[in-house]
């Protein structure tokens, strides 16, 4: 293989981890919901499709991208606790299958409403121009706004993990996580804490989803692509484990990525290859703890 | 009159035939022949299977509005001895099955007259299949080097469209003297992908092109940035970016955030109106290719600008698209062709469109005998960075390849008797 340079290399690896990011912010919400609420949330691409419309719709009404980064998890974690509050909390304690049967039904309603409501043909969504072009990181050019993904994603883990490690809120939740009845006992309302684990897993579903629409443009569909491969980061990772979703999200970015180098017809199967080999090895995943589904 | 019976022989019972034929020959010796041949004879049907689904919908509903203009046209203008045309469309999911099957039942149920329609190399050929055996003129408005071939072209076939051949080596021909001789190119993985980089290498011997790599990527690739790296490093004067739809509009996009315009020219065989139109003038700015149709000839050509005008009266002020504008060349052409033999029967209606001379939109075409490829302009086209003149003002016509046979494959080459 010609041309083959320590650049090439150092700027393909880059380029997996901004790939990465995206799959690791998808990968948390649903790791965080399951982790917490054993509900498998196959809705998860639908909520990261409805942020790309969301931002899309408030830049149209006047609004920027900056306010986007703001708003869209809100609005798209409110409808999440929404969801849970009415679909999914009255299934608790039904098993494992009925909450995925009812968000693999709203993934299909979702997606319905917003073709109706936008077209099936999709749209560009600009960059904003703040981060347009690409810039010299001495290996080569790399797309600012790619380098702004990376950036936002480890604002995003830094303050998930500081709202659930050092706040008494995260103490709950994780208490929760690990035995609900003891936690109701104490006197704590848990209903409280599922509705409030859901909405920032949502949301932060829909600031991937803002966060991909720059990249690749929005269309009704362009949830159920990334839905498969974050399940495979979410397997690889440990099922429920937050930090074995980042873990496996940086590691699938970076395995496409140099699959794409060295044999780019490759690329889409190596990520089950990594997953089959990782199973073959730990069948519960990096962190995952065992048990987890029975 | 006998040769209409004939032909609508199959669809009707027995005893329809028999009393059809006796009317047929009471009407022959009658002076109320024509009224009464105009209220016994159905419409001529026009089946049109096309992706209204899929990645591809918004071009094909495009084909459907122009298809719909030529219909109307040949309508107010007297019909076939007064019976009118009509338009049967089905929905094919750019799913090469699922466009046998409507094919199959278009032709068997509805009996239709002719098929024109797809919009892809494969699923036009699974059409073909359908139509050759059963005797049904095609008229394919999709591109594909394969139909013209003599394994799948039969004298029911005819190709509207223009082949990868011709529309890659137009825009080689055009790109390779100008811009460079170190070629990249990054590939869908399927047949258009693959005989329009087979077009670009063939016209790219002429100018003596390297190719540094060829990237092959599937069908319906959201990411394309792990491949770019790799294409800058090889330094290549230009990268050639053969996909289409959404694969086009994404890989662009990427490509122009990557800084990849700053040292390497990009061109692509075709510049998609539709996709230029969705994905914004920022990721298509400074893109070269080629295109069938751009409704901008209009100042130069006057059937564009007629065709145009009527598009626009038919469909609230847009202009047509390129795909769309072979729906229209499609329908008109088999239309024309049975109004000129006056006759709906396959074999007559052959004869007279292979004789057509015609300039319906585009400036002059005609259908090469051996293959029945449409002879035609390919124009070259940049995008524009800044619309002038409304949203629909996308590209410059840079250059057009005139209609040229020497620009198609030999007959022989495609294994045709000449």
């Amino acid at each position: 293989m010609s041309g083959l340079s320590f650049d090439l290399i150092a700027l393909q690896l880059f380029t997996g981890l901004a790939l990465g990011a995206i799959y690791v912010l998808f990968a948390i919400g649903l790791s965080l919901i399951f982790g917490m609420l054993t509900v498998v949330n196959f809705a998860h691409g639908a909520f990261y499709m409805v942020g790309a419309y969301a931002g899309l719709f408030l830049v149209s009404m006047g609004g920027n991208f900056w306010i986007c980064l703001v708003a869209v998890p809100l609005l798209v974690g409110t409808f999440g606790m929404i969801v849970e509050r009415f679909l999914v909390r009255p299934l608790y304690g039904r098993g494992i299958d009925y909450p995925l049967l009812l968000t693999f039904g709203l993934s299909y309603i979702m997606v319905e409403l917003i073709r109706i409501a936008f077209g099936t043909s999709g749209y560009p969504f600009d960059t904003p121009e703040l981060l347009q072009g690409a810039v010299d990181i001495g290996v080569g050019y790399f797309p600012l706004y790619r380098l702004f993904v990376i950036g936002a994603t480890a604002v995003v883990l830094i303050g998930l993990w500081l709202f659930l490690e050092r706040t008494s809120f995260g103490l709950i939740i994780r208490a929760g996580a690990r035995d609900p009845q003891i936690v109701r006992v104490l006197g704590v309302d848990v209903s409280k804490v599922w509705l409030i684990v859901f909405g920032i897993g949502t949301a932060i579903a829909g600031f991937a989803g803002l966060l991909a629409a720059p990249l690749q443009g929005v269309i009704p569909e362009m949830g159920a692509t990334i839905l498969a491969e974050a399940f495979v980061v979410t397997v690889v990772g440990g099922m429920g484990s937050i930090g074995g979703a980042v873990l496996a999200g940086l590691l699938v970015g970076v395995v496409v990525s140099m699959s794409s180098l060295f044999a780019p017809e490759m690329a889409k199967v190596s990520i089950f290859a990594l997953m089959a080999i990782v199973l073959l090895i730990r069948p519960q995943g990096f962190f995952g703890r065992a048990g987890l589904m029975s | 009159m006998t040769e209409d019976n004939k032909s609508t022989s199959k669809r009707v019972s027995r005893r329809r035939v028999l009393a059809t034929a006796g009317i047929g020959a009471l009407a022959a010796a009658s002076p109320f022949r024509i009224n009464l041949a105009m209220a016994q004879e159905p419409a001529i049907k026009i089946g049109f299977p096309v992706p209204l689904t899929g990645p591809y919908g918004t071009e094909a509903q495009d084909q459907v509005r122009a298809a719909e203009v030529a219909i109307a046209e040949f309508n107010e203008s007297g019909g076939f001895n007064g019976r009118k045309a009509e338009l049967l469309v089905r929905d094919d999911k750019l799913n090469p099955g699922e466009a046998a099957t409507r094919t199959l039942e278009l032709v068997e149920k509805e009996k239709v007259n002719f098929v024109v329609g797809s919009l892809s190399a494969a699923v036009q050929l699974a059409i073909n299949n359908v139509t050759k055996e059963r005797g049904v003129i095609f008229n394919s408005i999709s591109q594909s080097d394969t139909i013209n071939e003599a394994s799948d072209f039969s004298k029911f076939t005819f190709h509207e469209a223009l082949n990868p051949h011709m529309t890659a080596g137009a825009v080689g021909r055009y790109a390779f003297p100008k811009f460079g001789k170190k070629v990249a190119f990054l590939t869908a993985d399927y047949a258009y992908g693959h005989e329009m980089v087979r077009g670009f290498q063939e016209a790219g011997k002429a100018f003596g092109i390297e190719t540094v790599t060829d990237v092959r990527h599937p069908i319906g690739t959201t990411d394309f940035s792990a491949l770019l790296p790799r294409i800058q490093a090889l330094k290549p004067d230009i990268l050639c970016i053969s996909n289409f739809g959404r694969d086009q509009q994404i890989a662009l996009k990427q490509a122009t955030d990557f800084g990849m315009k700053k040292s390497i020219k990009i061109i692509a065989p075709i510049l998609l109106y539709t996709g230029r139109v969705a994905a914004g003038a920022q990721a298509f700015d400074g893109v070269v290719g080629g295109t069938s149709y751009y409704w901008g000839i209009e100042d130069k050509v006057a059937s564009a600008k007629a065709f145009n005008d009527r598009f626009r009266k038919m469909h609230g002020g847009k202009v047509p698209s390129d795909y769309g504008a072979l729906g229209y060349g499609g329908v008109k052409t088999l239309l024309m062709g049975a109004r000129a033999a006056g006759s709906l029967d396959a074999d007559k209606v052959i004869a007279a469109v292979e004789a057509l001379k015609y300039d319906y939109y585009k400036g002059p075409q005609y259908y090469r005998k051996c293959d029945h490829q449409s002879v035609q302009s390919v124009f070259i086209i940049e995008s524009k960075a800044t619309p002038q003149k409304g949203d629909a003002d996308v590209f410059n016509v840079i250059s057009t390849d005139e209609p040229n046979e020497a620009n198609l494959r030999t007959c022989e080459t495609l294994g045709h008797k000449s």
